[in-house]
């Protein structure tokens, strides 16, 4: 799969750091998301963390492959 | 013109004071929004445009035209009172220290907190009043922790604020408390401006000092107290009052460390201690093709707005503490959203399942309909709560 953050949506509350901590990490600074593994192995725990990302500021692409540099699709802020 | 109908605070079922009343029920399944008046201690009874459905909730929470700031009396540096700009260079100081990361590592002194209130209900034996023995003082005595109160100032501490919070303290009474308690906290302040402790205040002092007020490093302790103190203390008690009438549920949460995280969300969605959120619309916005005017007032019902089953195709009036991840917004959305909100979870995780693991045959010393709910103070929970083992 392959996960792509929005820092400017995100609200640093951290919930995907709590669900899924290998592939998301909070700044020290500001609690701001680090996506640690752009392209991790399938996982339940990185969609429930998009899934409950109270700032919509996850997205999951299920069955892709990385490409960096894809620019973040605007979307709605509900799931 | 139709009547406005007026909404008591107490949205809650008169039989299940879990439930949201039957009037929000009934607005839940109405395309149209409400205006309803809303009875305020603060601002006297308001009109305000009443939100129920979850997805018009979590778009207007979201949106930065809806104020909180204009709903409440100014208090610098309680993260409520701004908005905007102001409200983001306060908040982005403060976020660093509510980390998944941070609140994790305090959990080793949330659990010595607990393992010593556990001790102290022992020893105050069957027919003790759960509140004050347990659920009030794990909160208070982790917010000590984390403004680096003294051992020697913890009793006075933890007696100042637990009347000034006190629905039930006269008027007078909280007033002196919450004198005293702003009088201790410039205190506490000036301490750290000498030498920031090794606590969370100390930190905020000794990474932006600089730029915050004393005033405002007060005023960032007492938000830390209000939002901290009541809530959890609330939610602790509700949750165990809930837990005890739901032994099968109960018994998921003592005996599987696995099904805790998810537990925890599944009683904070249930319970919504923070029932109702006050806004105000800074400027004109549309809701499903609906208009809410510059200057209206919007009072946010998160607890229907939780059992909105709309889109799920779950039953969300039924507790599952195993149910799959469920969204909900029992810590608010949006730029406002509980910055404690790690803290409070692992307060939680930590205090509900040592309780049940320690005291296996705990069960309430009064009927389940004779427990005394608060069901018309902003938070959600219980005056007293008698328990036996």
């Amino acid at each position: 799969m392959r996960v792509e953050v929005d820092h400017t949506r995100c609200a640093a509350v951290g919930r995907c750091a709590g669900i899924a901590p290998e592939v998301f990490d909070q700044r020290e600074d500001d609690g701001v998301v680090i996506l640690l593994d752009a392209a991790p192995p399938d996982s339940d725990r990185v969609r429930e963390a998009a899934l409950l990302c109270p700032a919509a500021a996850i997205v999951v692409h299920e069955n892709a492959a990385p490409t960096p540099g894809t620019p973040i699709t605007p979307r709605g802020s509900h799931v | 013109m139709p009547e406005l109908k007026a909404l008591p605070i107490a949205a809650r079922a008169a039989e299940c004071p879990f439930d949201p009343a039957p009037e929000l029920r009934e607005m839940l399944h109405e395309d149209e929004l409400r205006r309803i008046k809303v009875p305020s201690p603060l601002l006297g009874e308001f009109e305000a445009v009443a939100v129920t459905r979850y997805d018009d909730a979590r778009s207007l929470l979201s949106d930065d035209r809806l104020l909180t700031g204009q709903s409440l009396p100014t208090q610098p540096g309680n993260l409520l009172s701004y908005d905007g700009a102001e409200h983001s260079r306060l908040r982005r100081m403060l976020t660093g220290f509510f980390t998944t990361k941070r609140a994790r590592a305090l959990r080793p002194m949330i659990d010595d907190v607990v393992a010593s209130r556990l001790d102290a209900l022992a020893a105050a034996g069957p027919g003790t009043d759960l509140v004050q023995a347990f659920c009030a003082p794990i909160p208070t005595q982790v917010i000590c922790e984390l403004l680096g109160v003294p051992y020697a100032d913890r009793e006075d501490f933890r007696h100042r604020a637990e009347v000034a919070l006190d629905v039930n303290a006269t008027r007078e009474e909280q007033i002196q408390k919450a004198t005293d308690m702003q009088a201790y906290m410039a205190g506490l302040v000036a301490r750290h401006r000498d030498e920031p402790g090794d606590n969370l205040l100390g930190g905020i002092v000794r990474d932006h000092g600089d730029e915050l007020t004393d005033i405002e490093l007060m005023g960032i302790g007492n938000m830390l107290l209000i939002a901290g103190h009541e809530t959890i203390t609330s939610m602790l008690a509700v949750a165990i009052a809930l837990l005890l009438q739901h032994p099968d549920q109960l018994a998921i949460v003592r005996d599987e460390p696995s099904a805790v995280d998810g537990a925890v969300e599944e009683l904070l969605r249930y319970c919504t201690p923070a029932t109702i959120l006050p806004r105000q619309a800074a400027a004109s916005m549309c809701v499903r093709g609906q208009q809410i005017e510059e200057g209206e007032r919007v009072v946010v019902s998160i607890l229907a707005a939780n059992r909105d089953p709309r889109g799920t195709g779950r039953d969300l009036d039924r507790l599952d503490v195993r149910r799959p991840p469920q969204p909900h917004m029992a810590f608010g959305h949006g730029p406002h959203q509980c910055l404690g909100q790690q803290l409070a979870r692992t307060e939680l995780r930590a205090a509900l399942p040592a309780l049940f693991a320690r005291f296996p045959t705990l069960r309430l010393a009064v009927p389940a309909d004779e427990v005394d709910y608060k069901t018309t103070a902003l938070v959600f929970g219980v005056r007293t709560l008698p328990v036996a083992w």
